[in-house]
């Protein structure tokens, strides 16, 4: 044997504690890295609880602590504005996810499942659809609410909202109805079912976290949507949350209500974070369904 | 029971041709298994049948009745899925009586019925668990007892043990064969598993790019094969093949081949030249380099226990699988020759069909009184 030409580099081995420090090491950077995160989007809402309960020039100091002072909260709940426009922002939001997810589901099974030669073209005009700016169709949606007399209804509301989250629940149940498993369905049909049957039977029962996850989304997005709510509705009574507080009013024209707007932000998006707390888990099903065999 | 009838049925995807052109008629109560490589039109053949998919041409009878257009659910068949297809959200016993639940049966008529499955099928004692707290063994049992209840003329099973490990395989397939006898329902079987498709079929059908190459019984099908296709496809480990080159003129060839192989074969019948000889792993012997029909270079040795497989080069790019029931004692890269007798030389034409010759003759007829007898 000749010796060969080229020899590898002995890489020798470090400590068995020097191994230990710098796992421990990458798993703090980790922590502050997550730290971070958390402080950057929870901070706003933080801000936004601090600030609501803060009198006067309080608001204008730099203190990180809340003053714990609920007086804009109890005016809020004495507001029967207020109040109505909450009632109105629940209607709206129910009601749009309850009617997306019916039209979503119907039409997903028929993109998902069902083989017609149109079927790229609707699929594709879909995600078109969910691509337009609001503001390119407010002013065709207006003509139409009149045309509907729904003017300064929130029905008004719910029929428009319908054209942002259809798209969005239609496409993402699409995915998963194509991704289920098409044995089972067959199997059903052996069994006697028909289409309705296998949906409403063996589908929807086994689509809950994916609907769970559309839902939310579909409710989030009708609940906080500004540019309609505020171009469709004319009277405070009929107004939404988001509009409602846009157009909260201070005591004099030259005060702005700060506190009373982000206590009043505060309660809304506590029924969002109460929603998105239950469903958590369906929701994180939701988005893995289907992604690894079980 | 039944008969299924199948004639001319053809199935295309756009411009792909899957089924072309099959016939087939099977008996009443009879276990008809197919198999073919994957891809061959097996699974799309029992669909069609099952009336999952719709036929391109042809025409589909079951029971004397013609049921070309009759949905899946009217044509009295039941379907085991490879993957159970069992409803992951119903309990056993929902899964066993859901097809009675769509009749719109009575729900203590249903109990009744599952509950008579489900002891025939020992999965009594599973009837409230859901399909993944069982185990695959459990899941397959509940998937033929959806079936069974029905109480089908036809049962198809689509794979239904690939998804299990070997014991329990062996196991199901022995129930499955017992289930056959006992209620005597007409069995079409698609496999890839060589034992399931022996030990299980009374006829065996083999797939080839969506056209039946041959239907036979097992021993037909292990004995006689009509083409290479199918003595490759039968048998395990697959037969040895090697290309000859011949000499002289009908029905007297004398053929050439790898390790140093010459032979003298008289073909009958069929006028068409030899390509190609094969010989099965079980007819094969090893013998002394100079004592063999051929030879070669031992060049591996599986020891299983019971059996022993030698693996003998006879050409560069041609290698013999040997099976040998005591374990040789020859060292690697030793020169080893190869006996055969010439009843177990198969000769196949330059289009791949089989040509019988003096000795073959003699030995199909052999195994064709075996198989009255039997």
């Amino acid at each position: 044997m000749t010796d060969l030409p080229l020899t590898l580099p002995v890489r020798r081995r470090r400590s068995s504690a020097s191994y230990r420090l710098e796992r421990r090491l990458k798993k703090g950077a980790l922590m502050v890295a997550v730290g971070l995160v958390l402080v950057y989007t929870l901070f706003p809402y933080y801000w936004a609880i601090v600030s609501s309960t803060k009198q006067g020039a309080a608001l204008y100091r730099d203190t990180f602590l809340p003053a714990l002072d609920f007086t804009y909260y109890r005016a809020l709940f004495e507001n029967t504005v207020f109040l109505g426009s909450l009632v109105n922002s629940a209607f709206v939001a129910t009601s749009t996810t309850a009617l997306s997810l019916i039209l979503g589901i119907s039409a997903a099974y028929a993109l998902g499942r069902i083989d017609f030669p149109q079927r790229r073209g609707v699929l594709l005009a879909i995600l078109m659809i969910s691509i337009f700016p609001q503001v390119v169709v407010l002013s065709g949606m207006f003509e139409l609410i009149n045309w509907l007399g729904l003017y300064n209804r929130p029905s008004a509301l719910v029929v428009t909202y319908l054209l942002a989250t259809v798209p969005f629940t239609t496409w993402i149940l699409t995915t998963f109805i194509r991704e289920f498993p098409r044995e089972l369905e067959e199997a059903a049909i052996i069994d006697g079912c028909s289409h309705f049957r296998i949906l409403t039977k063996i589908l929807l029962p086994l689509m809950g976290p994916s609907l769970a996850s559309t839902g939310i989304l579909a409710f989030i997005l009708a609940w906080n949507e500004f540019l309609f709510a505020l171009t469709f509705i004319l009277t405070d009574e009929n107004r939404t949350v988001p509009v409602a507080i846009g157009l909260m009013g201070g005591n004099s024209r030259y005060e702005y209500p700060f506190a009373q707007i982000m206590a009043a932000s505060v309660t809304v998006t506590l029924p969002l974070i109460i929603l998105v707390l239950i469903f958590q888990r369906r929701i994180v099903a939701g988005l893995t369904a289907g992604a690894v065999k079980g | 029971m039944a008969s299924v009838e199948l004639k001319s049925v053809s199935k295309s995807y756009g411009g792909n041709t899957v089924i072309r052109g099959v016939d087939l008629a099977i008996r009443d109560g009879e276990f008809v298994v197919f198999v073919g490589p994957s891809g061959c039109g097996k699974s799309t053949l029992l669909r069609l049948i099952a009336g999952l998919i719709p036929v391109s041409g042809g025409e589909i009878a079951i029971g004397g009745e013609a049921v070309t257009d009759v949905p899946a659910s009217k044509r009295g068949i039941a379907f085991v899925f490879q993957s159970y297809a069992l409803y992951p959200h119903m309990t056993v016993a929902r899964n066993i009586g859901f097809a009675l639940e769509t009749l719109g049966l009575r729900r203590d008529a249903i109990r009744a019925k599952v509950a008579e499955v489900a002891k025939l099928l020992k999965v009594d004692h599973l009837l409230t668990r859901r399909p993944r707290e069982l185990s695959g063994g459990q899941r397959q049992r509940v998937a033929i007892g959806r079936a069974l209840v029905r109480k089908p003329e036809v049962f198809l099973f689509d794979e239904p043990l690939s998804n299990l490990d070997s014991d329990l395989r062996m196991e199901m397939r022995i129930e499955i064969a017992r289930l056959h006898d006992d209620i005597g329902t007409t069995m079409i079987y698609v496999t890839h598993d060589q034992a399931e498709a022996m030990t299980l079929a009374d006829r065996i059908v083999v797939l080839n790019h969506g056209v039946i190459e041959q239907v036979g019984t097992p021993q037909e099908l292990y004995h006689t094969p009509k083409s290479r296709f199918v003595a490759g496809f039968v048998g395990s480990p697959r037969m040895n093949f090697a290309p000859v080159t011949t000499t002289g003129g009908a029905p007297d060839w004398s053929l050439a081949g790898p390790g140093g192989l010459a032979l003298a074969v008289s073909v009958t019948g069929n006028r068409s030249a030899p390509a190609t000889i094969g010989v099965r792993p079980e007819a094969l012997s090893l013998v002394a380099p100079e004592a063999g029909r051929l030879s070669g270079t031992l060049e591996r040795l599986e020891d299983l226990g019971h059996e022993h497989f030698a693996y003998v080069r006879v050409a560069p790019e041609t290698v013999f699988v040997v099976r040998v029931p005591v374990r040789p004692t020859i060292a690697r890269d030793t020169r080893v020759g190869l006996a055969f007798r010439d009843e177990d030389l198969f000769l196949f034409d330059e289009a791949g069909l089989r040509l019988d010759h003096a000795a073959s003759h003699e030995r199909a007829a052999a195994a064709s009184i075996e198989e009255r007898a039997a």
